[in-house]
């Protein structure tokens, strides 16, 4: 990592610190949410931007980890940071399994699978022999957790969306780091390998099967460790809040973000988080359409994303200095 | 036994607008190896066209050919216009080609004609025909509707030179180009024979589900379903499928499994031909030379 780009994410990091002192507790809420899907985004482009696998169903994953959350501190009484290990745990071994399947699916055909998947799950949820667990159509309310008592002996004040917001933070700086070394690493040059010619990096010695797989139970860990944050953040689950549209979403995350980028997960998460929002003064189905307008004119102009055409940018402006 | 005779009809009569829909995903198969996600929705928006037109006055017959015919211009412009600039573009972006084609037209549809639901006619007698007591006369001519598309585009493909020409077009597209076919109109043609088998099957169960713009979600996996155990690449054995996923899905969630694990039965359904036989029943099998 070059010194700049040190410099840019130290800024980023102290803005994103600040940021929840600044803006309304509403705000606050809707920030902590870009945190959730951006650990779910980087969780897909893992698996569809790194290793060329589509997926079309993650709102499932996502659903998993978030009904995790919810059942282990509902039934349970687990504390919410608990949740999360063992949302991820169980998204690990579900996308892992779900992965194996998955090997012999190429292209078209996974994204098939995955996208019965996605539309499959919620009925699935609204199950009655599973209803004393997952509360059925009405879902599951949880209790937003208060600031440890720790903080108030420092002489920190933090409200309740302002702890989560600090909470999730940490989470995702964590998260991204742990990717980071991954995909630049053996295995991360392995998975962009199989995307790229799969049968190559077989004779490089490469377990294709376990790679790919793994990214499948890794990428499916991500999101559903977003869902769990994404249930404590809304203090609520229900069958329908996770239906194919939700899978969409996050597809058009990665696509307007930037595919095989990390930070093109936060683009996208920022994305999907306000563009929706500014829409929806339009009219109630607007924000889907100028979802699908924009995808068509990222896969025209943009394939790159976000991340792409930032990329580009600096690239120009350098050459611009080298020889002015 | 009367219960399970009843069930088994009525699987065959939802079987049949499965079947249409398979029919209109195995076209485009066919003729782009493309799985064509935004199917249900395209045939959801002819069926709102439909709605409309019924609604103006047009009498039912009038308005089904009508839409039949909107739908068929609508798939060829879609063509044209969306899907030509990625033809040859990675799976992923065709894949999310037709993802925004798919929250465009639901979104635009709920735009235009609101999310309440409504409800559509159906053109069969209420009361059932024949006197028999198992099926509804919805239900037969339901069927009665999917041969006859399916009788049609077997005398086209067969007895016309358009058909011939889609067919090269399809198995071949460098020879008949050079034999003078306009593969990338065949193309778009495939398209809008497509979305006007689609506009049949959207217009076949609106009367069942009822309208809204999330209405062919199910419809669209439960096709997906079918179409992959009859063989993508097989009109027939799409049909066959559509048929047997209808049948399968009624009675199992009749009796075995309950209602709420119907889609459940879809996703094992594909899965399963996807792993265990990736052909299906009656698909040629792929081998590729590395």
């Amino acid at each position: 990592m070059s010194r700049n780009n040190l410099i840019v994410i130290a800024v980023v990091l102290a803005a994103a610190c600040v940021l929840p002192l600044m803006v309304s507790e509403y705000r606050t809420f809707q920030f902590t949410l870009v945190l959730v899907y951006a650990i779910a985004l980087l969780g897909l482009n893992m698996l569809t931007g790194y290793n060329g696998q589509i997926s079309l169903g993650h709102g499932a994953f996502y659903a998993i980890g978030a009904y995790c959350a919810a059942i282990l501190m509902d039934k349970y009484g687990v504390p919410y940071w608990a949740t999360l290990p063992v949302a991820g745990a169980v998204c690990l071994v579900a996308g892992f399994l779900f992965g194996l399947p998955a090997l012999r699916l190429e292209g078209l055909y996974l994204a098939l699978a995955t996208f019965a998947l996605g539309v499959s799950l919620p009925p699935l949820l609204k199950y009655h022999h599973l209803e004393q667990w997952t509360g059925g159509v009405q879902g599951i309310s949880i209790l937003k957790p208060d600031p440890p008592e720790f903080l108030n002996g420092l002489g920190i004040a933090l409200n309740q969306d302002q702890w989560l917001y600090y909470f999730t933070l940490a989470v995702t700086v964590a998260m991204f780091l742990v990717a980071w070394n991954l995909l630049r690493g053996r295995i991360g040059r392995a998975m962009i390998a199989i995307r790229d010619n799969h049968i190559a990096t077989e004779t490089m010695g490469v377990n294709n099967a376990m790679v790919k797989s793994l990214t499948f139970g890794v990428s499916a860990m991500y999101t559903g460790i977003a869902g769990a944050l994404g249930a404590i953040a809304v203090q609520f689950v229900a069958p329908d809040s996770f239906n194919i549209f939700l899978s969409i979403t996050l597809l058009i995350g990665i696509v307007i973000g930037g595919l095989a980028s990390i930070q093109g997960a936060i683009y996208g998460a920022l994305f999907i988080q306000f563009v929706p929002n500014i829409a929806d003064d339009i009219s109630k189905a607007a924000p889907w359409a100028i979802f699908g307008l924009f995808l068509l004119a990222f896969v025209y102009v943009l394939p790159a994303g976000v991340a792409g055409a930032i990329r580009m940018g600096m690239a120009r402006l350098q050459r611009k200095r080298q020889n002015p | 036994m009367d219960a399970f005779i009843h069930q088994v009809l009525a699987g065959l009569a939802t079987g049949g607008i499965y079947a249409s829909l398979a029919l209109a995903l195995v076209m485009i198969y066919q003729a782009t190896h493309l799985v064509n996600f935004a199917q249900g929705e395209l045939a959801m928006f002819a069926t709102y066209i439909a709605w409309s037109l019924i609604n103006a006055g047009v009498p039912y017959w009038a308005a089904f050919f009508l839409t039949v015919m909107l739908a068929f211009v609508l798939g060829v412009i879609i063509e044209r216009v969306v899907i030509r600039p990625v033809e040859n573009a990675p799976v992923l972006s065709v894949v999310v080609v037709f993802i925004a084609l798919l929250v465009i037209l639901n979104s635009v549809t709920g735009w235009i004609f609101t999310y309440t639901i409504k409800t559509f006619p159906s053109p069969f007698p209420e009361q059932p025909l024949f006197g028999n007591k198992y099926m509804s006369s919805h239900e037969i001519g339901a069927i009665g509707v999917t041969l006859v598309v399916l009788l049609l585009l077997y005398a086209f493909f067969r007895f016309t030179p358009l058909g011939l020409a889609m067919r090269a077009a399809a198995q071949n597209p460098e020879s008949s180009r050079l034999v003078g076919i306009r593969v990338g109109w065949m193309l778009a043609l495939g398209w809008g024979l497509a979305a006007a088998i689609g506009s049949v099957a959207g217009m076949m169960v609106a009367p069942i589900v009822f309208l809204d713009p999330n209405m062919m979600g199910g419809i669209l996996l439960y096709a997906f379903a079918g179409a992959l155990v009859g063989g993508i690449d097989n009109p027939w054995g799409a049909v066959f499928g559509g048929f047997l996923v209808g049948v399968l899905e009624n009675v199992l969630g009749a009796f075995v499994i309950g209602n709420e694990l119907k889609l459940a039965v879809a996703l094992v359904l594909i899965i399963g031909v996807l792993t265990v036989k990736p052909s299906g029943l009656f698909g040629k099998v792929h081998v590729t030379r590395v």
